[in-house]
């Protein structure tokens, strides 16, 4: 009982650290690729903020043994969201490098 | 106690590959950090009860978001160091993040630690949702509405990526590479096909085979094998889009069938039906998002008139 809530607790510090981390990085990261691989650190964080939480109901003193399935979900589909956005982010990114590469010192009109 | 010590490890890993990863010099360091980072989080949620996330998590976290990250460095040229910020450029914003942390923590430890009432209302329905795994039966029945939109969110990235993404960057393939590509496609369609049907009762489902069968592809594609996997290909397109036009269509069909017996309300299948709507749905989606991840990864322009290659390829001709 004691080290079932002791890890749960670890786990909580744990994913808002993640968050912490992630932010720093988001803010600090000179390249945006960093930037974008710190978005996904948050998004790990809050995740794992999600899965603790869902953990909780498969603990000893709970009606069930299984985790809460909707927390569950609403996290599958974050990851498949989360994939496609950084996709998309990358994309534009590539397409930045691509634009500023062409045009190197050209003042603008 | 040992599973203690465990949490303590891995928890300790991860934050110590966050760090590095945001902390680290260069940028190539920086996304293989990053990379291990996201296998270690599919330890994390096995450890933590949660089976089908670690499943998608080990083909998204770690094998696409690691292609998308090295296909990125691949276009940035040639890696320069980053470039060192002064004490003062990371001495506030570290100050504000702690402070953050510090509140986070405040609020995040007094969450209660008893569960809410959705668990059990879901184990109550579950007999009723036509399928017997409770996070399948949340997917595509309770809350499908979330996958319906998901899939709508995968098709709008999709669009947007083949607008903007420039022309790929190509290498040549290793031989050995290439013949083990071959190899382990035939077994993850297998695997997918098994995950899939699996959804049903155990952990599984559209998501994790999807990924799985993306996953593959893009190795397949990044050996140049697979070359009617593009967005050219009619057939591709149809698959992309028939993900979201089938859940549509389905929803319209329960609709109608529902209007005539009782109320008809939107998004809710009749119990009877339930299985093999949700087994269509599935089909479809797995495919969608599959080709859809794939093509995301390896995102290439179609040529088209309107795309943003083929403008620049006719203004360079013209000039």
């Amino acid at each position: 009982m004691v080290e079932f809530s002791s890890s749960l607790n670890l786990f909580l510090a744990t994913a808002a650290t993640l968050v912490a981390i992630g932010v720093y990085g988001f803010i600090v990261g000179p390249e945006p690729l960093r930037r974008i691989v710190a978005l996904n650190i948050i998004s790990a964080g809050i995740f794992m903020l999600m899965v603790v939480l869902a953990y909780r109901s498969a603990g000893p003193d709970a009606v069930s043994t299984l985790a809460d399935p909707v927390l569950h979900a609403l996290v599958l589909t974050g990851l498949v969201v989360a994939v496609s956005a950084t996709a998309f982010a990358l994309a534009l990114l590539a397409r930045l490098g691509k634009t500023t590469a062409d045009r190197p010192e050209e003042p603008g009109p | 106690m040992s599973l203690l010590l465990f949490d303590v490890l891995l928890c300790g890993l991860l934050l110590a590959l966050a760090l590095a990863s945001v902390l680290s010099r260069q940028l190539s360091h920086a996304v293989i950090l990053y990379i291990a980072f996201g296998l270690l989080m599919a330890l994390t949620w096995a450890r933590l009860a949660a089976p089908d996330l670690a499943l998608a998590e080990a083909a998204i976290g770690a094998g696409l978001t690691g292609a998308l990250c090295f296909t990125a460095l691949a276009r940035q040229g040639k890696l320069a160091a980053s470039p060192t910020l002064s004490w003062q450029q990371r001495c506030w914003p570290a100050l504000f993040v702690l402070v953050t942390l510090f509140g986070l923590l405040l609020l995040v430890l007094q969450l209660p630690a008893k569960p809410g009432p959705l668990p059990a209302l879901v184990m109550q329905q579950l007999a009723a949702s036509g399928v017997s795994h409770p996070v399948t039966a949340v997917l595509l029945n309770f809350r499908s509405w979330d996958t319906l939109l998901e899939l709508l969110v995968l098709l709008l990235a999709l669009l947007g990526t083949l607008q903007v993404a420039p022309a790929p960057v190509y290498q040549s393939s290793w031989v050995l590479s290439r013949s083990w590509s071959q190899l382990l496609a035939p077994l993850i369609i297998v695997l997918a096909g098994y995950l899939l049907w699996a959804g049903a009762h155990q952990p599984g489902g559209a998501f994790q085979a999807g990924a799985l069968l993306a996953a593959g592809a893009v190795v397949l594609k990044l050996n140049h094998q697979l070359n009617w996997l593009a967005w050219r290909n009619i057939w591709v397109r149809f698959f992309a889009i028939a993900g979201l036009t089938v859940f549509v269509a389905a929803v319209l069909t329960a609709w109608l069938l529902s209007g005539a017996l009782a109320e008809p309300v939107w998004l809710r299948w009749p119990p009877e039906l339930a299985k093999y709507i949700i087994l269509l749905i599935e089909i479809f989606a797995t495919l969608a998002i599959a080709i859809t991840l794939t093509l995301l990864v390896v995102a290439e322009q179609p040529a088209t008139p309107l795309s943003l290659a083929r403008q620049e390829d006719d203004e360079a001709a013209d000039g």
